[in-house]
């Protein structure tokens, strides 16, 4: 229920005075209202939850735990060789 | 997708498996909160990916599921009302009441649609100014933004043939709920992500305090799902208490103001019922008094008596952690997706109906006897 998918703002509009946003979802376009994310801008990535943006997504973060993970693997913490994507 | 698939990358996985397998030296109880991260757990196996002291408990997180039959069955004598367009989330129209369920209402001619968001409501409402557009509001504090601002609007609007029925549930005193009690197993918590998200984790500060547990806010991925796993295990291990944010891509201590300043406006606190478990005091939101012209209950008043659950049913035990699936005598005998006996079944997002999709037979524990 809580399901909250990320998705790139590519349009802002107004309509019935609220901020709404269209959103790509890998290819699919669906729109969203951008009323509780008042700076949204065109190529930010957003959360979106039943056609309403929660949070805007922190690119820096959101690499975080790969980093972590590499730190651990040059500290040969780690017996996986392959460092992993991210 | 961007932000989906580096966090179920394999290789991180097996990573965060050791970390965690180096980390814990004694059995630990977990509890995650939100449906969606059960979900994930049982459909990656994660919970067998883990050393076998850990073991993860399913919580009440899920929405649909918690959902009172009382309220269940008010939404369907409102859908049943000939001049009534009842709007709903689609998990909610296979959700049993008494004795049918608002898909059996479509099928015999009532007009129930089925909206990817509230707002959607406002645009039918307008469409249809000879009809009452009643939505079924259901949700955490996750979903409570968006149906708060289909209620704002509509009054902004002047939308007055819409209402909605609130059902909404919080978090928080659902913890406080399960860590009072006495059969209390759990020893640390992984948050619901997207509920914090709106609201984000300073309300989860003086819960850590006041029953000493630590509690990481978790995001809804393989990898979100192992590195809060990781996080609280190391918060038992070293005797750390407090709150950790593994999902700060997306969650911030404050959450979203403008979204907490919505929910405000529109909502107030109040006790609510939770199928399976029962009432916990000051769980829910419900419309403030200004809101009134919208709040279908009061619009279209219903007596509704007490209705009471399945004797057989373990779900209130199993929404607590207290119990697994198929620790249940009726699991996938007399209660099955198909026709759902209680809470857990309800939903896909409940414990059961999850171990009954992605075929868990037998709880991990009693594998590990075998």
């Amino acid at each position: 229920m809580c399901l909250g998918i990320p998705g790139q703002v590519v349009a802002t509009y107004r309509e019935h005075d609220l901020l709404m946003g269209k959103i790509d979802f890998g290819g699919v376009i669906k729109q969203a209202c951008l009323e509780a994310l008042p700076g949204a801008a065109v190529g930010d990535y957003v959360l979106i939850h039943v056609g309403f943006a929660l949070a805007r997504i922190d690119e820096a973060e959101a690499r975080e735990v790969f980093a972590f993970l590499e730190r651990m693997n040059e500290l040969g913490e780690l017996e996986y060789p392959r460092p992993p994507g991210g | 997708m961007r932000f989906l698939d580096e966090y179920r990358d394999p290789a991180a996985a097996e990573q965060l498996r050791q970390l965690i397998a180096r980390t814990a030296t004694r059995p630990w109880t977990l509890m995650e909160i939100c449906g969606g991260q059960s979900h994930t757990i049982i459909k990656y196996g994660l919970d067998e990916l883990l050393p076998r002291q850990i073991s993860l408990v399913h919580g009440p997180g899920c929405p649909v599921c918690v959902t009172p039959v009382e309220q269940i069955d008010k939404a369907i004598r409102l859908a049943s009302r000939p001049d009534t367009i009842f709007c709903s989330f689609g998990d909610m129209l296979r959700v049993p009441g008494t004795t049918r369920d608002l898909l059996s209402v479509k099928a015999a001619g009532g007009d129930v649609r089925v909206v990817y968001s509230p707002l959607d409501c406002l645009k039918i409402a307008a469409e249809n100014p000879q009809r009452t557009i009643v939505f079924f509001a259901v949700g955490f504090e996750t979903t409570a933004p968006a149906n708060a601002m289909a209620v704002w609007q509509a009054k902004r609007r002047r939308l007055t043939n819409f209402a909605v029925l609130v059902s909404h549930v919080l978090v928080p005193p659902a913890m406080s709920a399960l860590l009072s009690s006495p059969a209390r197993r759990i020893q640390g918590f992984l948050a619901a992500g997207h509920v914090c998200a709106v609201m984000g984790y300073e309300e989860y500060e003086p819960l850590a305090e006041r029953f000493r547990v630590p509690i990481v806010v978790t995001g809804f991925e393989p990898l979100d799902l192992l590195e809060g796993i990781f996080r609280c295990v190391t918060m038992l291990e070293e005797g750390r208490i407090g709150v950790e944010n593994q999902y700060a891509r997306v969650v911030s201590r404050e959450g979203n103001r403008q979204a907490r300043e919505l929910l405000s406006e529109v909502f107030e606190i109040t006790d609510r019922k939770w199928r399976g478990i029962g009432v916990i005091p000051q769980s829910g939101f419900r419309l403030r008094p200004t809101y009134a012209d919208f709040d279908a209950e009061l619009r279209f008043p219903d007596s509704a008596a007490d209705v009471p659950e399945s004797s057989l049913c373990i779900s209130g035990q199993i929404l607590q952690g207290l119990k697994k699936p198929p620790e249940c005598p009726a699991f996938r005998t007399l209660c099955t997706p198909q026709s759902p006996l209680g809470a857990t079944m309800v939903s896909s997002e409940g414990a059961c109906a999850a171990y009954y999709q992605y075929g868990r037979l037998q709880a991990r524990e009693e594998l590990s006897r075998a």
